[in-house]
């Protein structure tokens, strides 16, 4: 059951995706290109994307708990730290190169992309060196039983 | 800054990020999960903390999920909806670097567009607020760089 709201979820999703045309990444850098021709549309999916994921979140949090059983695991809201600052940054400037970001990378790469499936190899790598990166971090956390000091809340 | 009135299409935004919207929400409601495709995929590659959702029984919902999305241009080509052209503007080896970076990026800032962009401010989150500031500005700076600067695609 869990299983099919996420195959439904992804599909969705990757409908919504294809639908707005953030698949493309030429669109997406006409947005980021504010000094160029810039194409507002970008902004228009996330503005009504957020109209419905705000209400939505809005009803799990009072709810308190999913629907189909199991836990509310939901990512902490702050502290805002370097790694978050680091990561993301470093994001941008590959999302601005190749504007794909994640979900598009791997829907234009299932539409049996080229370019796609280049950019989503190596987005791969990356996440599986940033995973080992993560491991040996937490694991020397642990060793030396300290707190990362750069938390700003 | 001119805005490019014959690309701009609101309409297929408004409704594909309806969808988006909606597929973010449906996920939370049901299973209780964030639907940020990073964290999603990043944690059935290997390497993923263990003991964080990510091991055991997140692996089935995560795999799923990624099917979907990877059903979707299929379902797109059946239906009435044109899969729209895949043009990137830089060569395989600019797009290596780029998906090295997105796929390491992401993972140290524990998001992308969807989990921090969408799901993230949606709930208020100020991490997401602040990782999506971030990256939208870096993502400009960068087309300005590359585009208005060094020229670089074609």
């Amino acid at each position: 059951m869990k299983a099919i709201a996420a195959f439904l979820c992804g599909l969705t999703l990757g409908v919504g995706l294809i639908v707005s045309q953030m698949t493309n990444p030429a669109k997406v850098v006409a947005f980021l290109d504010v000094a160029g021709r810039w194409d507002p549309s970008l902004a228009v999916v996330m503005g009504s994307a957020l109209l419905v994921a705000f209400a939505g979140f809005a009803w799990v949090e009072r709810r308190g708990r999913p629907m189909l059983g199991g836990d509310l695991a939901m990512p902490p809201r702050w502290p805002v730290d370097r790694r978050l600052l680091a990561g993301a940054a470093l994001f941008g400037i590959g999302w601005g190169i190749g504007g794909f970001c994640p979900g598009p990378a791997l829907v234009a790469t299932a539409g049996l992309s080229i370019d796609a499936a280049v950019f989503t190899a190596a987005m791969l790598a990356g996440m599986a060196v940033a995973n080992r990166l993560g491991a040996a971090a937490a694991s020397a956390r642990r060793t030396f039983s300290r707190e990362p000091s750069d938390s700003a809340q | 800054m001119t805005i490019d009135w014959p690309a701009f299409t609101p309409g297929s935004a408004l409704i594909g990020g309806l969808m988006i919207g909606f597929a973010a929400a449906f996920l939370a409601l049901t299973i209780g999960r964030i639907a940020g495709i990073s964290g999603i995929l990043g944690n059935v590659l290997p390497g993923a903390p263990a003991g964080r959702p990510g091991s055991g029984g997140e692996r089935g919902w995560r795999i799923a999920f990624l099917l979907g999305l990877a059903a979707a241009p299929g379902l797109a080509a059946v239906s009435a909806v044109p899969m729209p052209p895949v043009e990137t503007l830089v060569d395989w080896p600019w797009l290596v670097a780029a998906g090295l970076l997105v796929g390491v990026g992401t993972r140290i800032g524990s998001g992308c567009t969807s989990g921090h962009g969408v799901c993230g401010i949606a709930r208020g989150s100020l991490r997401g607020l602040v990782a999506t500031i971030t990256f939208m500005a870096f993502g400009i700076a960068t087309v300005f760089v590359l585009e208005h600067m060094l020229q670089v695609p074609s």
